[in-house]
């Protein structure tokens, strides 16, 4: 049974972080070089955790299995990163993020982190803008806006359509200063493939290089995981082909506890799927519902006509009839859920029937209209004012509509965009407490690869904010207080048992694989796995489907084991061997989350089971018996994972049904 | 010096002083075809300004290695990042070739560049020196007698009565020969073709092109290489087609006289 | 920006794929029949698919880079028919779609060529020298915890705009394939550019060009004739202007290093 001692400081919310970072303790500088970290990872969260560790006089290594830490997946965040800055000046503030990041988790997350979150959100935008981050400003040279879903002010700052690109290229910048300067010791193209556990304690990695295939130890005095996350699980998503659970589950199997893996969340802005050989689903930002309008034809039989010709009093636009408050804007889990129940009854569009319009048109108007006022145009024809619309659109969101024209063929200039949900983030993620440490002491988890901020539903343009705040804010201050427990120079030799061990576990992996010599392709077998998840365990899940898809994964996970066939040699670069080693990390962790999903007998945020739902379809939440993290702990191959609980108390915030009507 | 070694072991430094001395061999290029573009005035004028140019010793010696440093450097500089350049593309070069935008004078800096240098050479050795086969080399011929004060735009270049090379028939008869003027129209319409990527390609270099005037820069320079070359292409193809003929009285119009009558002879 | 070919019937095309073991082994073209292709499949798409087959048959399948497959990360890095990227301007190779080729097509399949992008196997090549160059001076000095308030400082939107552009660099090296020269002014450029455009970049702004252009010097890119084929290949329309801007910025910062006084602080104190 593992111990969750979430170590949240006590004292009222406001001052909880302050009053932690007195307590805590701190190393001196002449020791810090002594100490030796080891970052796997260099998105948002890894790139800035190792930049400021290195600036406080820590040895880092910090090791990815890119070719460049530029290439993390944080690179493809698009739409914004939100900060408590209030420079709109329309009542933002601190507690206002923290309300509605906990809202917008569906209570399940923990208030003391969130606060925290919402805190240092300011100095987020305070050090990325002095990194060089080429943030939007507007014309008097200040910073600019915007709105996202599940927030009734503008605080998101973004830069164009490519936010998460310029945030990780500061981080980056970071980093590369560090390691010019040779602070941070940067390894590339080396997957972590096992985590080296010392007296209990979290000492180390063994890496494998993805060019020679040589094996690497690395010794440490603490080791951070930042390697995102997971929802390649699902096959196709939105995350980069490369992104793996892999670093996270082999820490889950050294004892790190993995906390509430079916937390999902399924985005409802992406383009829909085309055909069965499809790799990829890509995201069309949430920003574009600030002035597209989501709708579906009000009558099933219009469904097979061209957009154009279904007359305004046809058209439901569902959002903003069900959410009046919230509209267009409602959070992603209700906006996807509510586009599912669309193409349910049968009123979805496109060739599949599963897809919803999101529709520019009367944004074109009204942009059309403003530029041409502006431009001192009163009499502008309708063809002027389209074309400054469009113009005006095109300066928001072209990068966007010159995708999906790539994708589809199709301009969302002249009719609407077709947009399916798809999985795009995973809430859940290894345990911490509030130091960002694990339940295994020394190892510590930042960004997506943990669970702690956003509960059971993550907001829009929170996810970068999460993972900036951990590395350049949390971890600088948090690591010390572990690391001053320990003796400095007792880091132990890679040349210890353990680390022989752990190393010899991944060569049998290795060797095991490459040995089956079966019939299929990896990717027959991630096709699989990610059709079952879909089905079983996606938008919505039953008792009998999630059952139904534990029995499928182990009868996947079986053949997968007998008749995969990865060609090649283990000793120089092997892709399908790549693919191999993660798909099979994947299958177990599907697993895992099918059980998760099926132990939470409620529904919330990105968790919907069918059976916990009010009268209108909104998730019904179970607050006396779900009010709790679920920390999953391995207990040997093919044995069921004990599953422990961290219950959350909610000491400032009122649990309440979640609303956006 | 720090600055002495950005300019002349960086790529960007020698990148620059290609583009200064190129300026410069632009500058002399154009003002040498001011100067050559006289041949069809008076024969005196030509031979004044020749005069004027010869009297100034050691000015003109200074200007003359001023020339000649720049065209070393810039001759320097483009051996020197080419074979660099050649050596970054690697062991293995693309089985398929493609252009995507590069303009078309680009392509072939090297070559004509090279021609340019064969011509300058020869054209030095031609009516500088006097060799290269030119028997009417301006020191062989007679010297002539300015009959006129020589002036430009009012400032005096040569008095009258002063005696001077008759430069005026030596390029007279260089090209009357056919293989010399096409060699001198071929060489200065490769020349044109240099400058035209050159020229533009300068204001790069020196950082002072943008998008926002790329445009006009580009027909700006398309129009002065034009210009530039019908100059050239004037003198040597006026004469060698005989629409341009020498004055009377001037050694050139005695030989081709003498010319004409030999060849109307064999006939 | 869509080429002239838009198929919408299934299509077959031949490719002739470079494939190498190893660096160190010699390489040769190979060709592959891919039939019945959905001309909605992405390029990488179809490369999978053609790799899915292989493995099935136990041979070694075409190894590519790719990752995000969104044309944001940089990491594909094909040379499709000699043009890196392949058949559109402003595309990267993951976005291209089959649509863009003909039924019948020969598609040539390279990596790229440089020196200092050695290749790793088939179509890999090693970039790392773009790191090298960045962490030569590609940033803005900041410790974490010491920026001043983001709206201190403003910055007028016209250049925010242009640093934008230019910051917009996926660091895929699509411009050092496309010149005729390898040279790595474009990506160079653009960083210095991006950095250089903003108020918070001027403190480093003269020791940043000098020191990468001195490391993208030393890594043995090419030199630049101004034939603007980067800008062409680049899948962000990364501008040359940038090559320029960053000439006059090297010139300078070499003149004023030159001539500025120079401090003989030492460190100390009490
Ligand atoms: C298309 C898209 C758009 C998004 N848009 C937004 C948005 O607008 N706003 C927002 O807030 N969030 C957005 N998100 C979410 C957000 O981008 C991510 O949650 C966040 O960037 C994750 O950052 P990270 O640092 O935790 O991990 P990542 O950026 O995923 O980095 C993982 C790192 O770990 C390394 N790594 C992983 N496994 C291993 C291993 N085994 N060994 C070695 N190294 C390893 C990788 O090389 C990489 O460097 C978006 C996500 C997607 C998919
Ligand atoms: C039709 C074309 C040209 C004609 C008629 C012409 C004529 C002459 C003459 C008559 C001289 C000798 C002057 C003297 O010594 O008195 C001369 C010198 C020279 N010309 Fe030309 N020229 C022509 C084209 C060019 C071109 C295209 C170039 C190269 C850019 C060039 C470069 C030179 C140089 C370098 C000298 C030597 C100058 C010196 O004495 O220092 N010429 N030319
Ligand atoms: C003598 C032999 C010459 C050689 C081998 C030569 C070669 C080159 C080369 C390789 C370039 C580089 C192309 C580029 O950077 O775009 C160049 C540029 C240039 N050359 Fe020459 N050249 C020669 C003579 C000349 C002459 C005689 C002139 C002028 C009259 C001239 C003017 C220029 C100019 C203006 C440039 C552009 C510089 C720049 O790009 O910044 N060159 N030359
Ligand atoms: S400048 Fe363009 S082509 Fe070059 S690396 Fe950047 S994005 Fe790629
Ligand atoms: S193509 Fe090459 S020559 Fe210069 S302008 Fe671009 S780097
Ligand atoms: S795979 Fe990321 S840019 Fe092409």
């Amino acid at each position: 049974m593992a111990i969750l001692d979430s170590k949240i400081p006590s004292g009222p919310l406001a001052d909880k972080w302050r009053k932690h970072k007195i307590d805590i303790k701190l190393v001196n500088p002449a020791n810090k070089r002594k100490y030796h970290v080891v970052v796997v990872g260099a998105g948002l969260a890894g790139a800035s955790a190792a930049a400021s560790l290195a600036d406080l006089g820590y040895q880092v290594t910090c090791i990815v299995f890119h070719d460049s830490p530029r290439r993390a997946h944080s690179i493809a965040a698009q739409g914004g990163i939100n900060a408590a800055k209030n420079y709109q000046n329309d009542g933002d503030s601190v507690y206002r993020l923290f309300y509605d990041t906990i809202k917008g988790g569906d209570y399940r997350a923990r208030e003391a982190n969130v606060h925290r979150l919402a805190e240092v959100s300011v100095n987020i935008i305070d050090q990325c803008a002095a990194l060089g981050v080429p943030f939007a400003r507007e014309y008097g040279g200040l910073l600019a806006n915007r709105s996202f879903g599940g927030a009734q002010v503008s605080r998101t700052f973004y830069a164009r359509g490519q936010t998460g690109q310029q945030l990780l290229l500061g981080a980056y910048s970071s980093l590369s200063r560090c390691v010019g300067q040779g602070t941070v010791k940067l390894v590339t193209q080396n997957e972590m493939s096992d985590l080296v556990v010392v007296d209990g304690q979290a000492k180390g990695v063994i890496t494998r290089d993805l060019v020679t295939g040589n094996l690497h130890r690395f010794a440490a005095d603490a080791v951070i995981l930042a390697t995102g996350g997971y929802g390649n699980v699902f096959n196709l998503s939105t995350y980069a082909r490369g992104s793996n659970v892999t670093a996270s589950w082999r820490a889950y199997k050294r004892g790190a506890c993995f906390a509430n893996p079916c937390f999902t969340q399924i985005h409802p802005t992406c383009i829909p799927v085309s055909g069965d050989y499809q790799s990829k689903l890509t995201l069309m930002s949430e920003s574009l519902r600030n002035d597209g309008r989501i709708w579906v034809p009000k009558n099933k039989a219009d469904v097979k006509k061209a957009p154009a010709d279904i007359a305004e009093s046809d058209r439901d636009y569902f959002l903003e009839r069900i959410y009046p408050s919230f509209g267009n804007l409602a959070p992603r889990d209700v906006a996807s859920r509510a586009a599912k129940r669309m193409c349910d009854e049968g009123r979805g569009v496109g060739e599949t029937g599963l897809g919803v319009y999101l529709d520019f048109a009367d944004a074109i108007q009204r942009y059309g209209k403003q530029a041409a006022a502006r431009a001192n145009l009163h009499e502008a024809s309708p063809a002027k004012i389209l074309e400054l619309g469009e113009a005006a659109v095109a300066e928001r969101y072209g990068n966007l509509f010159d995708i999906y024209k790539e994708i589809t063929d199709e301009s969302a200039y002249k009719q609407p965009m077709r947009i399916y949900p798809a999985v795009h983030y995973t809430m859940g993620g290894l345990w911490v407490d509030y130091n960002l440490m694990s339940n295994v002491p020394g190892l510590f988890v930042l960004g997506e690869a943990n669970f702690s901020d956003h509960g059971a539903n993550r907001l829009g343009a929170s996810a970068l904010m999460q993972g900036l705040a951990d590395g350049f804010f949390v971890i600088p201050y948090t690591i010390g207080d572990y690391l001053a427990s320990q003796k400095p120079g007792s880091r132990p030799s890679a040349d210890r048992a353990e680390f022989a061990a752990a190393e010899a576990n991944v060569d049998g992996l290795v060797k095991k694989l490459m040995a089956i010599k079966g019939k299929e392709p990896v990717a027959h077998y991630h096709k699989r796995l990610g059709k079952i998840m879909w089905d079983q365990c996606g938008m919505a899940r039953t008792k009998e489907g999630l059952t139904k898809g534990i029995a499928e994964i182990q009868a996947l996970k079986k053949e997968f084991w007998s008749n995969v066939n990865v060609p090649g040699s283990a000793e120089n670069l092997n892709q399908a061997l790549e693919k191999a080693l993660r798909v099979a990390d994947f299958i177990e962790l599907g697993e895992l989350m099918c059980r998760d999903a099926l132990t939470r007998e409620e529904s919330c945020g990105g968790h919907f089971r069918e059976e916990y739902q009010h009268a209108d379809g909104e998730c019904l939440r179970d607050d006396v018996n779900f009010a709790h993290v679920a920390a999953w702990e391995f207990q040997g191959e093919d044995k069921v994972p004990l599953r422990n609980i961290e219950p959350l108390n909610y000491e400032t915030v009122k649990m309440s049904v979640r609303s956006y009507k | 010096m720090n600055l002495f070694a950005n300019l002349f072991t960086s790529s960007i430094g020698r990148k620059f002083l290609m583009a200064l001395t190129g300026l410069i061999l632009t500058g002399f290029a154009f003002g040498h075809l001011a100067g050559n573009l006289q041949i069809f005035g008076e024969p005196d004028r030509i031979n004044g300004y020749a005069h004027f140019l010869q009297s100034l010793g050691p000015v003109l010696w200074l200007v003359r290695l001023a020339l000649l440093a720049a065209a070393g450097i810039h001759i320097w500089a483009a051996v020197v990042l080419t074979l660099e350049s050649k050596c970054a593309r690697g062991p293995k070069d693309y089985g398929v070739h493609r252009w995507l935008e590069a303009a078309w004078a680009s392509r072939y800096m090297r070559l004509s560049g090279l021609v340019v240098l064969a011509f300058i050479v020869y054209h030095i050795l031609h009516f500088t020196v006097g060799l290269a086969g030119n028997e009417y080399y301006k020191g062989t011929l007679d010297a002539v007698v300015l009959s006129e004060d020589v002036r430009e735009f009012g400032f005096p270049l040569a008095t009258k009565g002063t005696e001077v090379h008759d430069v005026y028939s030596m390029i007279f008869i260089g090209f009357s020969h056919p293989l010399v003027a096409g060699f001198y129209i071929l060489a200065t319409g490769l020349l044109a073709v240099h400058l035209l990527h050159g020229m533009e390609s300068l204001f790069q270099t020196l950082g002072l092109r943008n998008a926002n005037w790329s445009c006009c820069l580009r027909k700006a320079v398309a129009g002065l290489c034009v210009l530039y070359f019908l100059g050239n292409l004037a003198i040597p193809g006026a004469i060698v087609t005989g629409l341009l003929k020498p004055a009377p009285g001037t050694h050139a119009a005695v030989i081709c006289d003498a010319k004409c009558a030999a060849k109307a002879a064999a006939r | 920006m869509v080429a002239h070919i838009t198929s919408t019937k299934n299509l077959s095309v031949t490719l002739r794929v470079w494939r190498q073991a190893a660096a160190d082994q010699p390489g040769r073209f190979v060709e592959y029949a891919a039939k019945d292709l959905n001309p909605n499949m992405s390029f990488l798409e179809m490369l999978d698919v053609v790799n899915d087959a292989l493995e099935g048959k136990g041979e070694d399948p075409i190894a590519f880079a790719h990752d995000c497959r969104e044309g944001i990360c940089g990491t594909c890095s094909l040379v499709i028919n000699g043009k890196p990227h392949g058949p559109h301007k402003g595309i990267a190779s993951c976005q291209t779609y089959m649509r863009s080729f003909a039924d019948g097509d020969v598609i040539v399949v390279e990596p790229y060529r440089a020196k200092p992008f050695p290749v790793i196997k088939d179509l890999i090549s090693d970039r790392s020298a773009f790191d090298a160059i960045q962490q030569a001076g590609g940033f803005i000095t900041v410790r974490s915890g010491s920026a001043c308030d983001a709206n201190a400082i403003p910055v007028p939107k016209d250049e925010a705009d242009l640093a934008m552009d230019a910051a917009q660099c996926i660091g895929c090296g699509a411009c050092v394939a496309a010149c005729k020269n390898a040279s790595a002014m474009l990506f160079v450029g653009a960083k210095v550019g991006h950095l250089g455009l903003l108020p918070q970049g001027q403190a480093e702004r003269d020791s940043r060009v000098l020191a990468m252009v001195s490391k993208m010097d030393e890594l043995g890119f090419g030199n630049c004739t101004n034939q603007y084929e980067c800008s062409a290949a680049c899948p962000k329309l990364i501008s040359h202007d940038f090559i320029a801007r960053m000439n006059r910025d090297y010139i300078a910062a070499s003149f004023r290093q030159a001539f500025k006084p120079k401090s003989n602080a030492s460190g100390g104190g009490a």
